[in-house]
């Protein structure tokens, strides 16, 4: 495990390559998890979803029913 | 809705066009490209750091190749797409051909930065230098100045359509730096060693080390896929969201 960690003297440049490569990589789906995450919440508070819109209309339907129209 | 099979070439190219049928044939895409991207990795960082020998040259620091040869790659193929997704912008219309191109940047903005920086980290212990102004190493710094350009030219200009135009054009021009980075180790003395994978003769390079690095690449091939549907996704919807604002801001 100690001479896995080392990497043959040359630790101080393998790990922090792997590690720069993680950083990166993480941020970069962290990033574009959230930018989708936000344009779908500012999208839905603009328009109505489809089930909004759904339930809306079964519901206008089941009132404009009774009133005949 | 028509089924695609009966569509001519032409005809499906323009449905695919279409942004709301591309939002709705990857709504399921992200997901399982995520999961190969996944396990393609973790084989690939298993082989990279257990399964395979340490070179008889280069020790242990041969492991710093399996992630900076498929960055550089990676950075060349954003570049590429970024080129490509702008030409077909400006010669066919293509709606969803810019939003390919912004959102390809970012992403080999990335790996062109982890390239510098791990090329880095093994030239130091290698060539005894962290940093030379070579062919290879110039070009690839100047491959990422075209990419925050590019990035920084989409901040800018406000109006969409107009800042697509304005940066699919530095893109084309930018992109005769992408053979002069591929052909600069072998067109320039330089301390980088030439191709060892696609080169003529086929890859000098031994099959315990090919598979990690292949796993690698494929792996960061598949990763750049998924997050490029993810950013288109997000950027389509953020046209959608800023073309709802100006209805509401007129209306």
């Amino acid at each position: 495990m100690q001479a896995f960690l080392d990497m043959g003297g040359y630790a101080g440049f393998v790990w922090p390559a792997y590690a720069v490569v993680a950083v990166v990589m993480a941020a970069l789906v962290i990033a574009s998890v959230n930018d989708l995450k936000r344009q779908r919440r500012l999208l839905a508070a603009l328009e109505p979803g489809e089930g909004k819109r759904k339930r809306a209309a079964a519901r206008d339907g089941a009132s404009s029913a009774s009133s005949g129209a | 809705m028509t089924d695609m099979s009966d569509l001519t070439a032409t005809q499906r190219f323009h449905a695919l066009a279409n942004p709301a049928r591309f939002m709705a044939l990857t709504e399921r895409l992200v997901w399982p490209l995520g999961a190969v991207t996944g396990l393609l990795i973790a084989a690939g960082v298993y082989f990279a750091l257990f399964a395979s020998p340490p070179d008889y040259q280069q020790g242990e620091t041969v492991r710093i190749m399996y992630v900076h040869v498929p960055s550089a790659w990676l950075g060349m193929l954003g570049y590429m797409v970024m080129a490509g997704a702008s030409l077909i912008a400006l010669v066919f219309r293509h709606p969803l051909a810019d939003v390919c191109a912004k959102s390809a940047a970012p992403i080999g903005a990335a790996f062109c930065f982890l390239a510098l920086v791990t090329g880095s980290l093994w030239g130091r212990p290698m060539w005894g230098t962290w940093w030379v102004w070579d062919a290879r190493l110039t070009s690839m710094l100047i491959l990422l100045f075209l990419y925050l350009g590019y990035i920084a030219l989409w901040a800018t200009i406000e109006e969409p359509a107009r800042a697509a135009r304005a940066a699919a054009v530095l893109a084309l021009v930018g992109s005769i730096n992408v053979p002069i980075i591929h052909y600069s180790v072998v067109w320039w003395n330089t301390l980088h060693q030439p191709a060892s994978v696609f080169r003529i003769g086929g890859p000098a390079i031994a099959a315990s080390m090919l598979l990690p690095l292949m796993l690698m690449a494929l792996g960061f091939t598949f990763f750049f896929a998924t997050l490029l549907v993810m950013r288109m996704r997000a950027e389509i919807l953020r046209r959608r969201v800023r073309v709802l604002r100006l209805a509401k801001a007129e209306g």
